[in-house]
């Protein structure tokens, strides 16, 4: 039995789809990273796991059942903005927490002391509403851009307690749009305009998707000369790319304003997949 | 013209913010500043603007009518539309025939059919990239953009990214500061600040390549501490160097510089 099971699930907000015959599962054990841009439907996605909507069509199950007051006990929620009181102490937002779910509250992370969390830096914010989350030994969590806004290391260390709790067979759900945090994750579902358009791993994503490369020579006269045609283009150090372009037609961009330089392409990376799919070219 | 701050220190009363950082933003070329929260980002971007005053070293900055800034979760005077904040910014800085150059940066990311929207009614992506294209308006010789892709999602984040190359590609010296360092790739020069101080600086390729040691990727760590994780496997630092090492990414050699701070006892 998955933890997640979501079948041709569909949700319409009037003649809005949002969420489009959506199939997705996450079993115990397992973290599964959902990308996209703002639209794509991860919001409304989560929702419907959650149970903070009904689906239009198709369906939803939790642990095999449809969501419901019993099953959200069964999830640990982060969202983006934390859930926690930020008037309150992290051992009183603990304590509410644990009171919510019926069980006892946990010791909080050392170093958070008896400031206001408001008062906390983010990362120990971040460590306060996962303590809060997992409280209750949840056997999905669902987690909101977990760790974003924090240092590499605390970012590490974040993940190191999300795979702890993975390994100890939770399922993870995450939502995000940072290329660090995807990495993270077993498997990813790239998501656009409310539909899942590609799944599998960061190679699997990609996919067949390129970019051009356009290396050496003065970077701003290309990247000018590519605007001015129309494309859109990325500064990458001193490389300039153009996702999802023809060789041809940055060639004849270079040409027409007289930039000398070398093209070629390359795979597309993730963050460029992602760009492409949102713009209805992608995978 | 090359911009920049040289033994900066600030402090605020007892509490050092920053301690021994030295940045050179050049004209023409995109500068990041990465750093968790409490890194001392902000704080470096706002000696850079001329809103705070070393307190040991110095800055070296254009006279302000030549410099742009646009502080964290900036975007706009909320009450007045993207046209009313872009004619503020030209009429403010008497800047003339520039409705023409206003409308191709609008085109180009995707405001243009929002001109009579209100700031507030803006998506924060949106919001983010009329700020950054009100600071650029004006040519500014040093444009300071704090933070300006946080929170933003990936499509909004490419737009603002081109318009910071832009900037930089009509000679602007560009510094930008993020959490992210994917981000800090797109740079020609990355400063990563941890706890006030520089932890690593130089282009990224290079700040790659100084790894002390090795990075091995492994089932089970032989050292906790020294371990994180990438996916489901680990990712495992040998200060001493390992026939295994992996090709590191930005972000592990942060991770390790970072360690190393805190194996030194000194951040």
């Amino acid at each position: 039995m998955s933890a997640v099971e979501v079948r041709a699930a569909t949700r319409r907000f009037g003649s809005f789809v949002a969420v489009d015959a959506v199939d997705l599962t996450v079993e115990a054990g397992e973290v599964v990273g959902v990308l996209g841009a703002n639209g794509a439907g991860k919001t409304t996605l989560m929702r419907l796991i959650l149970g903070l909507l009904p689906v239009s069509a198709g369906t939803v199950r939790l642990f095999g059942s449809p969501p419901s007051r019993e099953t959200r006990r069964r999830i640990g929620y982060v969202p983006q903005g934390l859930g926690l009181y930020r008037d309150l102490t992290a051992e009183e937002n603990l304590a509410f927490a644990a009171a919510a779910f019926g069980v006892v509250a946990q010791a909080p992370p050392p170093g958070v002391g008896e400031a206001t969390v408001g008062h906390l830096p983010l990362g120990l914010q971040r460590q306060v509403a996962f303590a809060a989350a997992l409280q209750h030994s949840p056997e999905l969590l669902v987690l909101d851009e977990p760790t974003s806004g924090v240092a590499p290391l605390t970012r590490a260390r974040l993940w190191d307690r999300i795979r702890e709790q993975a390994a100890a067979g939770t399922a993870v759900l995450v939502t995000t749009h940072y290329m660090d945090e995807a990495r993270q994750a077993d498997r990813l579902v790239l998501m656009s305009r409310g539909r899942v358009v590609a799944r599998g791993s960061e190679a699997e994503v990609v996919g067949a998707a390129r970019a051009v490369v356009v290396r050496g020579g003065d970077w701003a006269q290309a990247f000018s000369a590519l605007e001015a045609a129309g494309l859109a283009a990325s500064l990458v150090g001193r490389d300039v790319r153009v996702p999802g372009a023809g060789l041809d037609a940055v060639r004849r961009a270079l040409a027409a304003a007289g930039v000398a330089a070398a093209v070629e392409t390359a795979p597309a990376t993730l963050e460029e997949a992602m760009l492409l799919a949102a713009r209805g070219e992608g995978p | 013209m090359t911009w920049g701050v040289e033994a900066l220190g600030v402090s605020f009363g007892r509490s050092v913010a920053l301690d021994g950082v030295t940045l050179e933003v050049p004209a023409g070329q995109v500068t990041a500043v990465v750093g968790g929260d409490g890194a001392g980002k902000t704080t470096l971007l706002r000696v850079l603007a001329g809103l705070v005053l070393p307190t040991r070293g110095s800055a070296r900055v254009p006279e302000r009518e030549r410099m742009g800034y646009l502080p964290a979760r900036a975007g706009g005077f909320r009450d007045l539309t993207v046209a009313e904040n872009l004619e503020f910014v030209a009429s403010v800085c008497r800047l003339a025939n520039v409705g023409a150059r206003a409308g191709g940066l609008l085109e180009r990311t995707g405001l243009a059919p929002f001109r009579e929207r209100l700031a507030r009614d803006l998506s924060g992506g949106m919001r983010q990239k009329l700020g950054v294209i009100m600071a650029l308006l004006p040519e500014p010789a040093l444009l300071i953009l704090d933070e300006p892709t946080t929170g933003i999602d990936p499509v909004s984040r490419a737009d603002l990214w081109r318009l910071i190359a832009l900037a930089a590609a009509r000679g602007a010296g560009v510094v930008v500061s993020s959490a992210y360092l994917d981000e800090a790739e797109r740079a020609s020069w990355v400063l990563v600040l941890h706890e006030g101080r520089p932890l690593l600086a130089g282009p990224p390729a290079r700040v790659v390549s100084s790894l002390l040691g090795s990075v091995v990727e492994v089932d089970a760590p032989t050292d906790r501490r020294r371990a994180w994780r990438r996916g489901p496997r680990w990712r495992e630092w040998r200060p001493g160097g390992d026939p295994d090492g992996i090709a590191p990414a930005l972000e592990d050699v942060v991770i390790v510089a970072a360690l190393a701070a805190a194996e030194r006892g000194t951040p």
